[in-house]
């Protein structure tokens, strides 16, 4: 009878137990299942955009990739143009940005103060954390009518009369054109870029450093034949985190870029890139149109340049971000 | 000789001192350029981020007013706001943040409790940074396709879906990297009194962990605040008051990109205003989000 009594009901701490077991089991396949989530939700954008795109693919073949025209009328489109600008003002803006960035990682790591890294390194962060859309108006009503009328009729003066590559910098000054979206993107990318090299630079082993300083070396000695050499790999990979970021900025290029659907061969002429593109033709494309199709294949395009711009960079950057 | 030989310790040519001395003079005038050089690049740096919040506090401060807080945009010349346009980005970052941030902290959990060296985790890990620097714009279409044209129309909660997909991997990351920071011991000794690992990561980790996490999740507030081009394809914009997130809803950003590409003085004025808004909240987000972190650490 006790016997029985005690057998019967299990015993509470069991009961305690099985619910712990149960609890282990559902909250490890919530966060694994929110992991897989992620994973879906990356290849329903990719095969998403790829779908929506198709009919554009389709009409225009892999000549779609290289075809510079946009014309809605005869509905003929080509991303040759925005591929064009949206490479040429990422790769000016990694070219305009990377030594300001250098120079700002190496002051914050090496020379400034100690009482003054913190609070200048925040403030390099906070331009990271600006909207891109206020950088467009800035850059849209401050930079660009300085930049039209003074610096820009100087360029065009000086360097647009050197032989061969003068006639990258000529044309009427508006300010707006590609040069101007690649400056406005050099400035967002900047903190990134400085950001992640002040924290590689800050990984070379002290040691290191202080046997270059025991030997005689000047800081920038110590720089460049000790930091530099060290952090290479992951001071390139800052450098593509950069690049992915120039990319797909939409709205800041969008304000300044000027917005026309040609090559020019000078740098001040206006352009457009993927993502200016679609945010400004979006708008007045009906669905189901061939027109949307066509946005949405370059959409793919841009995710493909991106994925592949950002894997690289992870990929360099693996082992020193994690330390 | 062999005293000589000694004697004569240092090998090669003997150097001419005014030569070293030279050489010594051009390295310290190589690091001292390069040190200015640096400072201006600093300088240069700093002087954007100065030249951005002067004019948006001189344009801002001009066109700010009640006015801005209590009527909703209107027509050019008819005296309206920004209030709801307020109101929907308030609405939709809130509504954002709560959907992605439990999604991004059972991600972050995964990848430091349970994933630790895995293959999915890598996986899961490599996918949550390209999409946190993906392209926002893309985030858009995706979510234009698979909401907006099923449901026939831009909505409020299209715009809340773009911006949850764009929290989870702010949030993933901080919550990552806040739990790895936490000391093995501190499990163990959870573990060796006998509770189960859900107890020991909700009671314990995520409790010790909790600054940290805050910090993402306000940063991650932070970031879709001023995201403007997902919601030009989700959300859209409405000019007239609306809280229903089954219709277009009006967000700050879209409204300043409208209003600020407009040839009207009074919308251009209202565009600065909001500018001003937005850059203030989000700053003070990040420099809030990083006081809380500094006193953690």
């Amino acid at each position: 009878m006790s016997q029985a009594a005690t057998a019967s009901p299990p015993a509470p701490e069991r009961v305690a137990r099985r619910a712990g077991n149960l609890g282990d089991i559902a909250f490890e396949w919530a966060c694994k299942g929110a992991g897989i989530f992620v994973l879906l939700l990356l290849g329903a954008i990719i095969v998403e955009l790829f779908i929506a795109g198709w009919p554009a693919f389709r009409a225009f073949g892999v000549g779609f990739l290289t075809s510079t025209d946009w014309d809605p009328v005869q509905e003929v489109f080509g991303a040759g143009v925005s591929i064009y600008g949206t490479v040429v003002t990422a790769v000016l803006a990694i070219v305009l940005a990377v030594p300001l960035a250098f120079g700002a990682a190496f002051y914050l790591t090496e020379l400034a103060p100690v009482w003054l890294r913190r609070p200048v390194g925040t403030a390099i962060e906070l331009l990271a954390a600006v909207p891109s859309i206020i950088y467009g108006m800035w850059g849209f009503f401050v930079i660009v009518p300085f930049f039209a009328q003074n610096i820009q009729p100087f360029l065009i003066d000086t360097l647009g009369e050197l032989p061969f590559i003068g006639a990258l910098f000529q044309g009427p000054p508006f300010g707006t054109g590609i040069f101007m979206a690649a400056f406005i993107l050099a400035i967002m990318i900047l903190p990134f870029i400085a950001a992640t090299m002040r924290d590689v630079f800050e990984q070379v082993p002290p040691v290191y450093k202080e046997s270059a300083y025991g030997l005689g070396a000047t800081t920038w000695e110590v720089m460049k034949g000790v930091v530099i050499p060290y952090t290479r790999v992951s001071v390139v990979g800052g450098i593509m985190l950069g690049l992915g970021r120039a990319l797909g900025e939409t709205m800041a290029v969008t304000f300044v870029i000027g917005n026309a659907n040609r090559i020019s061969t000078s740098l001040f002429g206006p352009g457009n890139t993927i993502a200016s593109l679609i945010a400004l033709e979006f708008g007045e494309s009906e669905i189901g149109s061939l027109k949307l199709a066509s946005l949405l294949a370059l959409g793919f395009i841009l995710f493909f340049l991106s994925f592949i711009v950002l894997a690289t960079s992870r990929y360099l950057l693996r082992s020193r971000l994690k330390g | 000789m062999s005293l000589s030989l000694t004697a004569g310790a240092v090998p090669g040519p003997r150097k001419d001192p005014s030569v070293a001395a030279a050489l010594g003079r051009r390295r310290k005038r190589v690091n001292l350029i390069v040190k200015v050089l640096c400072v201006a690049a600093t300088l240069i740096g700093l002087a954007f981020l100065a030249s951005i919040l002067v004019t948006l506090t001189y344009r801002g401060f001009e066109a700010m007013s009640l006015r801005v807080f209590t009527h909703v945009t209107a027509a050019p010349g008819s005296d309206g706001g920004l209030l709801n346009a307020i109101v929907g980005s308030l609405i939709q970052a809130t509504l954002g943040t709560m959907i992605g941030t439990p999604i991004g902290m059972l991600v972050g959990t995964y990848l430091a409790e349970y994933a630790r060296g895995s293959k999915l985790g890598n996986l899961v890990r490599f996918v949550s940074d390209i999409l946190l620097s993906a392209p926002s714009i893309l985030i858009g279409l995706f979510v234009y396709t698979i909401i907006v044209l099923p449901m026939g129309g831009f909505s409020g909660w299209a715009g809340v879906v773009a911006l949850a997909i764009i929290v989870i991997p702010v949030v993933v990351r901080t919550t990552e990297d806040m739990l790895t920071l936490i000391p093995n011991t501190l499990r163990e000794a959870v573990m060796g009194l006998g509770a189960p690992k859900w107890k020991m990561i909700v009671f314990v980790c995520w409790k010790s962990a909790r600054a940290g996490i805050i910090t993402g999740v306000l940063l991650a507030v932070a970031r879709v605040a001023g995201e403007t081009a997902p919601l030009l394809f989700t959300s859209l914009g409405n000019n007239t008051w609306s809280t229903d997130l089954m219709k277009p809803m009006s967000s700050l950003p879209v409204t300043i990109y409208a209003f600020a590409a407009s040839p009207f003085e009074d919308w251009i004025a209202l565009a600065w205003a909001g500018a001003l808004l937005i850059t203030l909240g989000v700053l003070g987000l990040n420099i809030l989000a990083r006081t809380l972190l500094r006193n953690r650490t």
